[in-house]
């Protein structure tokens, strides 16, 4: 894409420069940022420990010794919602390297090669497709059993269909291009052109795509622990937290308020930033608005 | 017109064969076996081949897999093993909950987004664009079980306006049951709507950039009537699309939302199946889910050729 843009438009400062001015990118930025924040210190650092079970102090209202209150077994729900991330981030991110590590690729392969392999992967394609995502997610946890690996793998395989589709569409669009003929010229084969010239030019519809089914996994992984299929207590999650929380709220409504709030927050951090990426790394988009 | 037709039916024909392939391959190698299940730890070895005899699981692979895959096509799903009552009949018991579910879900969704996204749209980059903007970047965040969470506890809790779950049946009357769908339903719309007006404000932005929009308003036509009989119109086809795969999403994705609220619905009865090992049951609603978005698409597709006869005249 940024080929036929003027020479200054590649420059990294010319997209630092639009980055800084584009405000849906900085604040999903700053949310990422301190989310991910959240999760790192949560190793070293948490208020309470999250194991330790006090049960004179179940279900808290917020005080200044508990910011976000505490659970029904007296744990503190801001640590437990600092060590939750850690669960969010951990699966969702591995899900979307699983994605992109299959998808990229299958897809680069399908649109180098063309004729059956091609026709092979879209249909491929529509198969996964025919399958009710999060139905599926929950069939695969349920049966190999729940856990925060078989999560992975179950939001994993619906994103390597996706990334396939991203990939294929950006490298098609480039294979006719003068310099990729340049290069077939000039006697390389496909596998180092698509390395060399497809795969850079396409990394910033990747990044964007990756940003988007990021959120979407932290979504799916928040419902997939909800009904009891992600990670396993003691290791608190949000989607677990919230399932607590549903038979408790007539007493305690902040249960339910806070891990709920910090899956928002999070999804719509990562939103804004991938649409702020795409903003500053796709001109032709740019232009349109 | 009549070979694009055909060749959507046989690309729809061939993923279902290969969903069923894959649906029973996957079944077949999972660890479990039903006659186990259903005789319990303590069952002789003689009791257990029976069973098995009985239920057929000591038939070749193949057999298996066409008396299955033949049996479905003329509507036998077999028989659940724990509810000894055959699939379909569940499946059909279930379906009066899930079915209503999603087409209200998908009403309203399509009745909030359609208007919003437009009205965003008409007002590309001032304040009313921003901020509708803002707030569908907000339902895009929000998960659906959460938001029922929040609605349960404002409308059923404390406000005492609805029930807070279960399903009354529909032999009540048709209101009693509506009004137990009405929360699940609006969680559901909700951040649905908010992808779809999303969609709605950029395939309209696109169309309303268009010589012929110009066109109609250089003429004198009011701005209501070109944003209504002509953008609206040629920005259907991405709208439909999306409309499409949530109503797909809509029949399978309530599972989580029919745990919050107890419904009896698909979703509840593909979980407990799957928990209880009862694969047949699991196997049946999974292809019958397939199948629903298979049509879903083939029915999308068609539709695009009514909406735009461009479409038609090239197919």
């Amino acid at each position: 894409m940024s080929i036929e843009a003027p020479l200054p438009e590649n420059a990294p400062e010319h997209w630092l420069r639009l980055a800084l001015k584009n405000r849906s990118f900085l604040t999903g930025l700053l949310i990422t940022a301190l989310i991910a924040a959240m999760a790192l210190i949560s190793y070293v650092w948490t208020p309470y420990d999250v194991t330790d079970l006090i049960v004179a102090d179940r279900m808290k209202t917020m005080s200044s010794e508990h910011l976000f209150g505490t659970d029904h077994f007296g744990r503190d729900i801001f640590s437990m919602i600092m060590v939750g991330a850690r669960n969010s981030i951990a699966v969702a991110i591995v899900a979307v390297g699983v994605g992109m590590g299959i998808g990229v690729p299958l897809g680069c392969w399908a649109a180098a090669r063309g004729g059956f392999v091609d026709e092979a992967l879209m249909r491929f394609n529509d198969l996964i497709f025919a399958f009710p995502a999060l139905l599926s997610a929950v069939m695969i946890t349920a049966i190999f059993g729940p856990g925060a690996i078989n999560a992975i793998i179950a939001i994993g395989i619906f994103n390597v269909p996706v990334f396939a589709r991203v990939a294929r569409a950006g490298a098609l669009a480039l294979w006719p291009r003068e310099y990729v003929l340049a290069a077939r010229a000039a006697g390389k084969g496909k596998a180092l052109i698509t390395l060399q010239h497809i795969l850079p030019n396409i990394a910033s519809m990747l990044l964007v795509q990756g940003t988007i089914q990021f959120a979407l996994g932290i979504l799916a992984e928040a419902g997939l622990s909800y009904l009891g299929l992600g990670a396993q207590p003691p290791m608190p999650s949000w989607g677990r937290m919230l399932f607590d929380a549903q038979t408790r709220m007539m007493v305690a409504p902040h249960l339910a308020i806070f891990p709920g709030l910090a899956i928002v927050i999070t999804v719509l951090g990562l939103n804004l930033l991938g649409d702020g990426l795409r903003d500053v790394l796709d001109p032709r988009l740019r232009r349109e608005r | 017109m009549t070979a694009f037709i055909l060749k959507r039916l046989g690309i729809g024909l061939a993923t279902l064969v290969l969903a069923s392939i894959v649906v029973f391959a996957v079944m077949e190698i999972l660890p479990g076996d039903p006659a186990q299940l259903m005789l319990g730890l303590n069952a002789t070895d003689d009791a257990l081949q029976a069973l098995r005899n009985q239920m057929g699981l000591n038939d070749p692979v193949l057999w298996r897999y066409f008396s299955w895959a033949g049996g479905m096509l003329v509507g036998d799903f077999g028989n659940s093993y724990t509810y000894s009552s055959p699939v379909i009949e569940l499946i059909g018991e279930r379906a009066i909950v899930s079915l209503p579910l999603a087409v209200i879900s998908l009403l309203l969704s399509t009745l909030i987004a359609i208007p919003v996204g437009m009205f965003a749209a008409a007002r590309r980059g001032r304040m009313a664009d921003t901020s509708v903007m803002g707030v569908t970047q907000l339902g895009v965040a929000i998960p659906n079980f959460w938001f029922a969470l929040l609605l349960i506890y404002v409308f059923a809790v404390w406000l005492r306006l609805v029930p807070a779950g279960g399903f009354p049946g529909w032999s009540g009357g048709i209101w009693p049951g509506v009004r137990s769908l009405l929360l699940p339903a609006v969680a559901l719309a909700l951040p649905q709507a908010a992808i779809l007006a999303r969609v709605t404000r950029s395939a309209m932005l696109e169309v309303l950039g268009e010589d012929y929009i110009r066109t109609a308003r250089a003429k004198g036509m009011p701005r209501r009537v070109v944003l209504w009989r002509h953008a609206l119109r040629n920005a259907l086809i991405p709208v439909l699309t999306i409309m499409g795969l949530q109503f797909a999403f809509l029949l399978a994705g309530t599972i989580i939302i029919e745990n919050v609220f107890y419904l009896p619905g698909l979703g509840r009865l593909v979980f407990q199946a799957i928990t209880q090992r009862d694969l047949i049951v699991v196997e049946g609603v999974v292809m019958l889910l397939v199948a629903s978005v298979v049509i879903v698409n083939l029915a999308v597709d068609l539709t695009y050729a009514l909406v735009d006869p461009r479409l038609r005249a090239r197919a």
